[in-house]
């Protein structure tokens, strides 16, 4: 590799030039106030109100205008909802929704459950601060099982859906729990020897029908999942089972919870 | 600005205790190192052997004793010394280092995470010390203490002040430059010992880099060794004058490119970005210490950047006057002594100024090679040894014999060194001044403005 003087005298000019110009250049951030936000010490403001506004965060229902379609549950690619849908006792003519579970530790925040959402009851908020110590605590629990909430009737001619401020209803839930509270009790935990033959079975059944992989019933400890919140076992059981039975087809992956 | 919540504890204290800890730490350590120094040598130990404890010195067996307790206390302080720069030098780096790319940096740990070294150390020192099991364990054990060894030894010949060196060799900055050789020596055995891919090309990478340097680095060494006439540290620093057109690297155009090239040539040998080929994150892993843990992992890192802070004095001592006072000569030091067995007040005010002027050079080059850290990128192992083979060691060279003939020159016509002192000084404040105005341009360039504030 020849090299001329003038190549040679060249690049040590360049270096020496190239040198100043990057120096000025860090000295000159060196001078300038950091842009780094100190968070959470020192916002200017809260931090959900300086994200942008299509920030997608947890996922807020409001009761008041949910039509019951289940068409968040269906469009839920890792089922992290679930939804029950009951006949009033009281008025046979009307379902209410006993149980409508959003799991946000699952949750992926894709905004496919927003999209088929036919008044725009479930909404992205811009909560995200979710640090709990029981992982369980992150099952937002829209509906309660006791006063379940009767389906919305779309008025035909109703011009908007009347909703809650968005991210009210949720910052209430998130507020009303410390972040080390103990986690919701679920069904009490079954020996080992009685639960497991009663789950493997079905579990393996549903894997089997619908072609999942073989290790899917061994992640799938189904009696656990039941949530009951002071309703009777059976009755939340057997309101939960026809749903995903209905949905082998469709979905390869039985485990819902 | 409404503050959502504030960290646990009392920012104000919070501030006084950092700040009580960042102004004793200096003053324990420096006036240690001035006491013990002033103190471990033959005569006033002698003196305190007479005097105290009512023996001669000469024939009672036991001087040899307390001389040897003085020494090792000086050898303690001054390791210590060491171990606290190399740990405040990290800190500030981070913090320098953060702005430069518009973060804050360390901000937890005491008031501007000042106290983050500690922890850091705390952490290493906690961890577990873990040898792989296909290295050589005994030189994988070894490695760090010939690192640190290389480290240490170099406080030996480091002027601290006028009258505050561990021991004013004759042969100082050869020695200095020889024992700086034991550090490749470690390294090399820490690559070669971890049995481990990235640890042994980082060995390799860094015995090439460190043994090519030391040629253009001890060349350029030439430059000042002559201007002054002695391998003596303190006789170097004697050699020039306190004011900045006094210094060596200003009276002769050549010792200013001999500088240069010294300064690239530490750099390199530091293995300090932009020459950290030997550990290269981004292709080598940590590059020889990839297979180090705890508390020699922290020994790597501790002669890391406490090597920042001899480059920087070496750096002074050779060619930035050293700890000069100015307006106080050669003479004031002698005759403010005293003839009294202990010096008398106003020459320990003397020698802490002197200590000061030291260590506010040194920190002022330490901050350049922290600047040039986080501004280049790292180069390429052909253009780094491009650099020294076709640039660095000519270039050497040539200042060498420039320095020759100037010394004649000089011999001839005296006045030729206080011109070129003067007019490459205002040469180079005048480069400062158009640096500040061009990173000022930058700044406006940005839309931004000049603000110091969020430390």
């Amino acid at each position: 590799m020849a090299q001329s003087v003038s190549e040679y005298t060249g690049a040590i000019k360049d270096t020496v030039k190239s040198f100043w110009h990057g120096m000025s250049i860090t000295l000159s951030h060196l001078l300038r106030r950091p842009i780094t936000v100190q968070y959470p010490d020192r916002t200017p403001m809260p931090v959900r109100d300086m994200l942008p506004p299509r920030y997608r965060g947890f996922l807020e229902v409001d009761t008041a205008i949910c039509t019951g379609c289940q068409a968040c549950e269906r469009a839920c690619p890792i089922n992290c909802i679930q939804i029950t849908l009951e006949k009033d006792p009281a008025n046979p003519k009307q379902r209410v929704v006993t149980q409508f579970d959003i799991d946000e530790a699952k949750c992926m925040f894709c905004g496919l459950c927003v999209e088929p959402c036919p008044t725009g009851s479930i909404q992205h908020t811009r909560e995200f601060e979710g640090s709990q110590r029981n992982i369980r605590n992150l099952t937002f629990r829209w509906s309660d099982a006791l006063s379940p909430f009767p389906v919305y009737k779309v008025d035909k001619n109703a011009e908007y859906y009347p909703r809650a401020p968005l991210g009210s209803l949720l910052r209430a839930k998130l507020e009303a729990h410390p972040w080390n509270e103990a986690g919701p009790v679920f069904l009490p935990p079954e020996a080992p020897g009685a639960a497991k033959p009663v789950a493997q079975p079905k579990a393996a059944a549903a894997a089997g029908a619908a072609g999942a992989a073989a290790p899917a019933p061994r992640a799938a400890p189904a009696p656990k999942a039941v949530p009951t919140n002071g309703v009777p076992a059976p009755a939340a059981a057997a309101a939960a089972d026809p749903v995903p039975a209905a949905e082998k087809p469709v979905t390869p992956n039985p485990e819902t919870k | 600005m409404a503050t959502v919540t504030l960290p646990k504890g009392n920012p104000r204290t919070k501030l006084l205790v950092t700040l009580v800890v960042a102004l004793a730490l200096p003053v324990i350590l420096f006036g240690a190192v001035l006491v013990l120094a002033t103190i471990a040598k033959p005569e006033p130990v002698a003196v305190f052997v007479r005097e105290v404890l009512h023996h001669d010195p000469a024939t009672w067996p036991f001087t040899g004793l307390v001389y040897g307790v003085a020494a090792g206390l000086l050898t303690f302080m001054i390791l210590n010394f060491g171990a606290v720069v190399a740990a405040v030098t990290i800190w500030w780096e981070m913090r320098v280092s953060s702005r430069m790319q518009s973060r804050i940096g360390y901000n937890r740990v005491g008031a501007g995470g000042f106290f983050q070294w500690i922890a850091d150390a705390v952490k290493l020192l906690l961890k577990e010390d873990l040898i792989p099991a296909d290295a050589d364990q005994l030189l994988f054990r070894a490695a760090p203490y010939f690192v640190f060894a290389g480290f240490g030894l170099i406080f030996v010949a480091l002027p601290f002040g006028e009258s505050v060196i561990a021991a004013d060799l004759n042969v100082g900055i050869f020695y200095v430059t020889a024992v700086t050789a034991l550090v490749v020596v470690g390294i090399l055995l820490a690559g070669w010992s971890s049995n481990s891919k990235w640890a042994l090309f980082g060995g390799m990478r860094s015995a090439a880099q460190v043994i090519s340097y030391e040629i253009p680095a001890g060349l350029a060494v030439m430059v000042p060794i002559l201007m002054a006439g002695t391998l003596s540290m303190q006789g170097i620093i004697r050699a020039q004058g306190a004011w900045p057109w006094q210094w060596f690297v200003f009276t002769n155009p050549a010792a200013l490119v001999a500088f240069v090239i010294f300064f690239i040539a530490q750099l390199a040998e530091s293995n300090r970005p932009p020459f950290d080929l030997p550990e290269a994150e981004s292709e080598l892993v940590a590059g020889y210490l990839a297979e180090y843990t705890a508390f020699r992992y922290a020994i790597f890192f501790l002669v890391e950047f406490g090597n920042v802070w001899i480059m920087s004095a070496i750096a002074v001592t050779l060619f930035f006057g050293g700890w000069q006072v100015p307006g106080v000569a050669a003479e004031a030091y002698e005759a403010a002594r005293g003839a009294g067995a202990l010096p008398a007040p106003a020459w320990w005010g003397l020698q802490v100024a002197s200590m000061a002027v030291f260590f506010v050079k040194t920190f002022l080059v330490m901050n350049l090679v922290i600047w040039i850290r986080w501004t280049f990128p790292r180069i390429r192992v052909d253009q780094m040894m491009n650099l020294c083979w076709k640039y660095l060691v000519p270039g050497a060279f040539a200042t060498f014999v420039a320095t020759l003939l100037w010394q004649i020159l000089v011999a001839r016509v005296p006045v030729a060194s206080t011109v070129s002192g003067v007019v490459l000084f205002v040469g180079a404040l005048v480069a400062l001044v158009q640096m500040l105005r061009l990173a000022k341009q930058n700044v406006e360039a940005g839309g931004d403005q000049v603000d110091l504030s969020n430390w």
